[in-house]
Parts: structure tokens; sequence; C-alpha cells
């Protein structure tokens, strides 16, 4: 059993435990050590990730490992992690470590909804860690579909409609993709004799371009809709409004992220003729998700839907940097993905743990909760300040090198849209400061929330172990986007050479 | 009539001995002992299931009329499995005291029209595959008539004899003009004088309608639905799988051997046609409320579906083809297995009557899930790599427009068996069904089709073993 493997075989024995398990009591416990042993692999992963490449290992994909699946078809089971993959990882397992404890007093069909959380994470650990299309795809669908259930069950408010709409819309978007990954396979070998869906091998050749122009808008639209990409971000309010707190971590935290990893690693990569060629529509379709999300956000009363908008803004800004396909937009990409995640995963753990509390989501209901919860509340605003890029957090990194990557593009069009794009700062503090404004300071409005209990044991740990990563990456960012970088730069090697500036 | 030619066509020979010795047992039976029947014919049925995994012998008799091969025993195997499973599955359902007087009947019929489609498709000889087909539907009719005292399982009856009367008009007609152009009834023959003649063309559709009457491709679905809805559950799987997938196994062998030289002509008859069943089948299914009204148009789309491995003409078109009828039988067995036991239990067939089944049934409800998903090509279950080998199969003769609507169906598909998911899992319900615990054969049959839906996608062995098989044109 090879090291990645074991990143979805955990969870799966995780999952057969859980359903052996006679007492619902102990359930929570089995899945936090389960994941928690995930956190320890994904360190230990990290460590001896960084450990080969100083040894010199200069390999794109480290401990790559292959089993012939399909023979007829040449559909392999491959695994492999590079610097990118394995910040992935990382944060997957940070987020739903911190997910499972923040959904501790979850009562209602405990059991299957622990099942159906990690099943959730397992399509996700899966995805990362595959090289393989075919693989890659399954994951990817295996992540989608539990939410269904995850929403429409445990979810408030129209959770039906929202799970529906959800389940729908992402799986609409992975039947554009399967197209897309079709025509990639049957373009993937030049005479036909040798089809491969493995990403490596088939980065090696050049697909076509004709194909490119006719796969490229599939695939990209396809991961697209997992990355709110507008217009396709309308599952995503919903989706995650109505969603219980630990899925709506896990799905903006994550999940969203796949969109955009996978719109980098397969569609740009594998496609990059296209991708310059058509870079300019899909620009201007994320720099509206940006500014639109921000907006969107401006307007929101209900805490969980201006997080949404907010990460419909801030996932738009990873697809927007991938887009500008140079080695620094790309590096803050990455970094956004990881940063978006663990800060967003935080802002809806903390409005779970403020529901739980208040019985309430909307803004203008609550009010001078700093004096009553003041741990929660200072942590609400530490995430604040997280989204709104202050230095020292990571939000800051993310969107500084993002803007200075957007900036150096040679073109005047995409100088012009960076600046507008920009503007979502200051707008993102507009809403940021509202909300903590209305929410935290300020007199206490509803004489019931004057003796709510501060944090508890279990919320605490999912929330500093969420912010002590956030100040990790915005104190110390450069062993991050070095190992990143590395990465990053046989991939800005092949893009550049195929597009000359 | 020598050992050698009975061990080619073993299939039919053992199947005719089951059903003769069915028919005469009943007459030693001891009558008050009736009920022990039952066992004994599906044990009798397993045993020829598992003897006909043996070793098969390939060659032809009757001067070419009667073919077997490596790929046609295969099918046959296939459709024994699911026989197999049908009838586990109706062993409660006979047991009830009104079907005590025609308990023989109901196995005598459903081998009739086993030997039937084994004839057809064992075919080399037009004749020879118009008798199978016929063998195959006029039981069925019978059957779907089991419950002659309800008026719907009569109507089912009238309707399917009916229609498939004149699918067999239309068949026939079509056959008579290939003789006519060609010369010949035998499929090399056909092949050979087969050329771009318009009547032979005409006669090519008349031929494809008869056929899509028998898959229930749009626009001869008709009769689906209302057959479906009226017959006894059982005989309702047994036709939407079983009948079907007999109907595909013969129509891709004879697309591929008789007609490869109107490829193109019947390349866009699929397209169209393929088109059509999924959208249609899809439509249709969201509105249903009656549980086999629903798996009826969720089988309409399938074919649909289907039709997209037979488009491209390639040996990964017939592999796919095979596997995934393989595949839908486990799924859709499973899901009518749940019908059929809840059916049973509570007479109840809706989908608002399912509301709330998590609570009491959970492990029902668990079934129904997989089962749906894997009719919906979700991941990690086998209809995702049946789907996934069915689209590739179509792009990689370039039909990328195809696969699109095709997978923008399944998503239309995925909504509707949500809403059963829905059900069962999210609504609340104020009587929900109350906790049952069905009989031995349903669990057995339930846990074959389960084993069946998770092994079949991740056992790449059994893809490849059909791939060894299959051929294009």
């Amino acid at each position: 059993m090879d090291i990645l493997s074991l990143f979805v075989v955990i969870p799966v024995l995780t999952i057969t435990a859980i359903l052996l398990l006679k007492d619902t009591k102990q359930v929570r416990m089995v899945s936090a050590f389960g994941m928690g042993l995930q956190l320890l692999m994904a360190a230990s992963l990290v460590f001896l990730y960084l450990s080969a490449r100083h040894a010199g290992n200069t390999d794109e994909m480290l401990f790559v490992k292959d089993h012939l699946w399909f023979k007829s078809l040449n559909i392999h089971y491959t695994v492999g992690v590079d610097g990118i993959s394995v910040a992935m990882i990382s944060l997957t397992s940070l987020v739903v470590f911190a997910g499972i404890f923040a959904s501790w007093e979850v009562e209602f069909l405990r059991k299957e909804f622990f099942v159906s959380l990690i099943l959730l994470a397992t399509g996700v650990f899966g995805f990362f860690i595959s090289i393989d299309l075919f693989t890659m795809f399954l994951f990817y669908e295996l992540a989608v579909i539990p939410m269904y259930l995850l929403i429409g069950i445990w979810g408030t408010g129209p959770k039906e409609y929202s799970a529906m709409k959800l389940t729908l819309m992402l799986m609409g978007g992975s039947a554009l993709l399967l197209v897309g990954l079709l025509g990639i396979y049957f373009n993937s070998s030049p005479d036909r004799s040798r089809l491969t869906f493995n990403i490596l091998e088939i980065s090696k050749i050049i697909i076509p371009l004709p194909a490119q122009r006719l796969f490229f808008p599939l695939t990209f639209i396809g991961f697209g809709v997992l990355g709110a990409l507008f217009p396709f971000h309308t599952w995503s309010p919903d989706g995650h409004a109505s969603a219980p707190t630990a899925v709506s971590m896990l799905h903006a935290g994550v999940l969203m992220k796949l969109g955009g990893y996978g719109a980098f690693r397969v569609a740009i990569f594998l496609m990059p003729q296209a991708a310059h060629e058509l870079s300019w529509i899909f620009i201007i379709l994320t720099s509206i998700s940006v500014v639109y999300g921000a907006f969107g956000a401006i307007a929101q009363k209900d805490l969980k839907y201006i997080n949404a908008y907010s990460s419909v803004s801030h996932c738009g800004l990873v697809l927007f940097a991938v887009l500008m396909m140079n080695q620094t937009a790309m590096n803050g990409a990455i970094i956004q993905m990881i940063s978006h995640g663990l800060m967003t995963a935080l802002f809806f753990a903390l409005i779970g743990m403020l529901y739980g509390r208040t019985h309430t989501r909307m803004i203008n209901e609550m009010g001078g909760l700093m004096k009553i919860i003041p741990f929660l509340s200072v942590c609400y605003v530490i995430a604040g300040l997280a989204s709104l890029g202050l230095p020292g957090l990571s939000g800051f990194v993310a969107e500084m090198t993002i803007f200075v990557g957007a900036f150096q593009h040679p073109e005047l069009f995409f100088r012009i849209v960076t600046v507008l794009v920009v503007s979502s700062i200051v707008i993102t503090a507009v809403y940021i400061l509202r909300v903590i404004a209305i929410l935290l300071l300020g007199p206490t409005t509803n004489e019931h929330f004057e003796h709510l209990p501060d944090a508890k044991w279990f919320e605490k740990i999912s929330v500093v172990t969420l912010i002590g990563s956030v100040a990790a990456i915005g104190l110390a960012p450069f062993w991050l986007s070095t190992m990143i970088g590395a990465s990053l730069h046989p991939i800005i090697e092949k893009i550049l050479a195929l597009n000359p500036f | 009539m020598s050992l050698g030619n009975f061990l080619i066509m073993r299939h039919e020979m053992l199947l005719i001995v089951a059903a003769l010795s069915v028919l005469i047992a009943e007459i030693f039976w001891d009558p008050d002992k009736k009920k022990s029947i039952i066992l004994f014919s599906v044990l009798l049925f397993a045993v020829i299931t598992i003897i006909g995994f043996l070793p098969s012998t390939e060659g032809s008799l009757f001067g070419g009329m009667y073919i077997s091969s490596g790929t046609r025993v295969l099918m046959k195997n296939i459709l024994n499995i699911g026989v197999l499973l049908v009838l586990i599955q109706s062993v409660t359902w006979l047991k009830k005291e009104e079907n005590s007087g025609k308990i023989n009947e109901y196995f005598l019929l459903i081998i009739s029209t086993l030997i039937g489609m084994n004839f057809m498709i064992s075919a080399g000889h037009f004749l020879i595959f118009y008798i199978g087909i016929e063998l195959a539907t006029i039981p069925i009719a019978a059957l779907a008539a089991y419950d002659r005292y309800r008026n719907k399982s009569a109507e089912a009856g009238i309707k399917l004899i009916l229609s498939s009367a004149l699918s067999s008009g239309i068949l026939l007609y079509g056959l008579s003009m290939i003789y006519g152009t060609t010369g010949s009834m035998y499929f090399g023959e056909v092949a050979k004088q087969f050329g771009n003649n318009s009547l032979q063309i005409l006669g090519f559709i008349f031929f494809f309608s008869g056929m899509a009457f028998k898959i229930s491709i749009v626009p001869f679905h008709l009769w689906t639905a209302d057959v479906y809805e009226g017959s006894p559950v059982n005989i309702t799987s047994y036709l939407s799988v079983i009948s079907k997938g007999a109907a595909l196994f013969i129509l891709i062998i004879i697309l591929f051997t008789v007609f490869p030289v109107i490829m193109a002509t019947w390349q866009k008859t699929i397209f169209v046609t393929s088109i059509l069943t999924m959208t249609i089948g899809n439509l249709f299914a969201i509105r249903q409320q009656n549980l086999k009204r629903f798996l009826a148009f969720s089988s309409i789309s399938q074919a649909g579906y289907i039709l997209l491995g037979l488009i491209g003409g390639n040996q990964l078109g017939m592999t796919s083809v095979i596997y995934y009828i393989l595949v839908y039988i486990f799924s859709n067995l499973g899901a009518f297995g749940v019908v059929a036991a809840i059916s049973n239990a509570t007479g109840k067939e809706n989908i608002d009557d399912y509301n709330g089944l998590y609570h009491t049934n959970p492990k029902l409800s668990l079934i129904m899930t997989l089962a749906l998903f894997s009719l919906a090509g979700i991941p990690p279950v086998a209809g995702f790599f049946g789907k996934f080998f069915l689209f590739t199969a179509a792009a990689q003769k370039g039909y990328y427009l195809l696969v699109l609507i095709a997978v923008l169906n399944t998503i239309i598909s995925l909504f509707y068996y949500l809403l059963v998911v829905k059900a069962m899992f999210i609504v609340k319900s104020e009587n929900p069904i109350e906790k049952f615990r069905s009989d031995f054969p349903t669990r057995f049959a339930l846990g074959i089709c389960v084993a069946g839906i998770v092994i079949n996608g991740f056992a790449s062995i059994i893809f490849e073993a059909i791939r060894n098989l299959s051929f294009g044109v």
C-alpha cells in the first residue's frame, strides 16, 4: 500500500468502522480519530515531500503508483502528487478535521451524517491524488453526490430545493466535463495507437488546436461550475445557506477548490493554446464573479448568504488568476485556494456556532455579541480580517500575489480588467466591516442573548486549528509558495513554450 | 441428433427439458405440497444457469440457420442470470394464495419466452429469428395478464399482444422486402447482397421499427407504460430487463453482421431515435407517481443510452452494450426487487407512499438508492462505469454532440431518481410504510443485485472478458 492510496483507504475504513458501530455516541469519536489520523498523514506527506525534493528529486510528480485497471481502454489507477496537490491535501485534511468537531452536536441520524461527510471527503482526497483523468472524474462525482443527502436531510431553510439545485448544477458541470475528458482522451495520442487518460503523458504531446478549441471550454466550464464561475454560480448561495455547518465548511472550503484545481491541472495544463486564445472570455466571466460576488455580499442580511457570495468572489479570483497564466498569478491562485479554504471554513464554522446559540443568522437581529461571547467574536474578527486581506494573515499573501501577477500580463486589456478586479478588495472590506460592526459591536439588542455560553472545547479545537493555519500561512508564506512555485515551474514552462507572448 | 449438435444448442435444449419437466412435475406432484414446486423450478433453473457457463462448443446447425458463438453464448448466459434473479424475486409473490392454481404456468411461460430469446440470439437466418421473437413475445402477453381478474392486468395483456402483433407485422413486411431484394434469408447471404437500393433501405427501416417496438424506442414506446403498470411487478421487471436486453442483443448482432453496408443509414436512424428515446423517456418519467410507470419511463430512457453503444459500429460499442445490459439487469432488478417487496408486503406502489421509508426500512431504502444511483450513473457503482463506456464508444467515432446530449439527459434522470431518494430519506410522513422483514428469497435476490451493482464496476475482468468476445463491423 503506497502512502497516497492511504488517503482514500483511511476514510473508507473509518466509514466501515462507523457502520459497524452499534452505539451512536462513539460515532463522532471514531470519525475524529479517523480524520485526525488523516491529518497526521497529511503532515507526514508534507514532510516526506519536502525531504524528497530536498534530496534532489526533480520528477514532476512524486510517490507515483500505477495500477492498470481497464486494460483495453488503457485506464489506470494512477496516483502521484506535486507541491500543489500536497498543499490541497493538507488543506482538505485540516478542513475535514475541523468539520468533524464543528458538527459534534449533530443528533439526528448521526451515523448517516458522519458517513456521508467522510464519503464526501474520500472523493475529495481521491481527486487530489489522482493523475489519471478517469479516476479523477470518478472521485469528482463521488464527492458531489453525498451533498444531496447532507443538505437535504440535515440542512435548514429551503433545503430540498437547494440540495436539488446544487446537485443538478454540479452534475451538469460534470456532464460538460465528461465530454471534455473524452475529447482529451481521444486526442491523447497523435496516431490513436496509444490513447491514455494519464495527465503526465498527455502533457507531453500537443493536442491538435481544433480539438483544443472544442474541448477547452467544455472542460473549463465543467470545472468552473464547481469553482463558481459566473453565470453558473447560482447553486452556491442557496446551497451554502441551506447546508449544515460542516457541509458548508467542506463545500466552500474544499469542494469549490476542486473546480479551481481541475481548471488549472486539466483544462489549462493540457490545452494551453486554446486557454490562451479563449482566456479573454473567461477573464470577463471570472471578473464578473469577483466583483458581482462582492457586491452581492453587501446586499445580503443572512450571514451564510454573505459568506456564500464572498466565496463566489474569492473563488472567482482563483479562476481569474489561473487564466493569467504566469508564474506569479498562478502561484497566487493556489495560495488563494488554500487561504480561502481555511478562512471560509472558519467563517462557516463560526456562523454555525453563532446560529446554534442565537437561532438566527440575520445580522440585524443580533448585536453586541463581543461582550457576551468574546472568544467566538474575536475569532470572527480574525476571520474577517483574513478575508479582507490584512497583512499577517493568509488572505493578504494570496491576493497580493494574484494582483501583482495579473498586472504583469503584457496585454492592456488584461491589465485594465485587473485594475477593475482589484476594486473587489475595497468592497470586501465594506461588507466584512459592516458585519463586524453590526454583529459584534454596539449595544446588545436582544436580552435573550445576554446569557449565551461561549465556545465549548470541541468548538475551540475546530476554530483554533483553522486560525492557526491561517496565521501560519500569513506569517510564513514562503515555505508554501516555494513548494507550490517549484511545482508550477514545469507547467508554466510548457504554457510559455506554446504561447510566446 | 448427435451429442455434438446437442452441445452446440445446449442452452435451448436444457431449457426445453426444464419447461417440460415443470409441466410434467405438476401431474405427479402431491397437490397438498404444490408450493414446493416453486423451489424445484428455481433450483432447476439455477442448475441450468450454472451449466450454461461451462465451456461451449462453437458451430452452426441446420445448414447455418442456427449459429452458436462465444458472443451469443455470453448473451444467453447474461439473460439466464437475469431470469434466475427474476424467478427468485417472484417466489414470495407466487406463494400467495391467489396464485396457487397457476404456479407451473408461470415457470412454463417464462422458460418458453427464454427459449424464444435464445433462438432469436442464435439465429443465422431471418426465419429462425422471427420464430424466436414470436416465441419470446406471445407468452409474455399471457404473463402480463397473469392476474387476469384484475382489469389492469388483463388490459396489459391485450395491449401487449396487440402492439406486438402490429410490430411483428411491420417487421415481417421489412423482412419480405429484404428477401425480395436479396433472394435469401440467411444473414450471410443478405449481408453480401445488400446494397444501397432504396427498397432495401425501406426494408431495413421496417425491420428497425419492428425491433424498436420490442425495445420500446421512441416513437414506438407507447405501449410500454400501460403494460408495465398493469402487469404484476415481477412480470414488469422481466419485461423491462430480459425482453429488452434480448432484443438489444440480437439487434446489435444483426446490425453489425447483416447490415454493415448501410452503416451510414442506421447510424443516422440511431442518432435521431436515441436522442428522442432518452429525452422523451426522461421527461415523462418526471411526472410519474406510480413507481412501475416511473421505472417504465426510466427504462425507456435507458434504452436510449444503450443505443449510443450501437451507433459507432465498433468493438468497444458492442462490449459496452453487453456490459451495460449486464449492469442494467442488476440495477433495474434491484429497484424492481424493492418495489416488489414493498408491494407484496403492503400493496403500496406510489412514490408518496415511500415517504420516510428510511426511518422504518433502512436496508430496503439503501438498496433502492444504490440501484437508482446505478441507473443514473453515479460512481462508484457499476452504472457509472457502464455509462462511461457507452459514451466512450460513441465518442470514439466522433459523436461528441450525441454524448453531450446523453450526459445532459443523465442529469434529467438524476433529478427524478433523486425525487425517490428524497421521498425515502428526507420527506417526513405521517404514516410511513411499516417496518417489515422480507422473506429469504427476496433478501437473497436483492443481495445478489447489490453484489452485482458494486462488483461489476470495480472488477475490470468482467469488462475485459466481454471485450474479448465482442466484435465490430
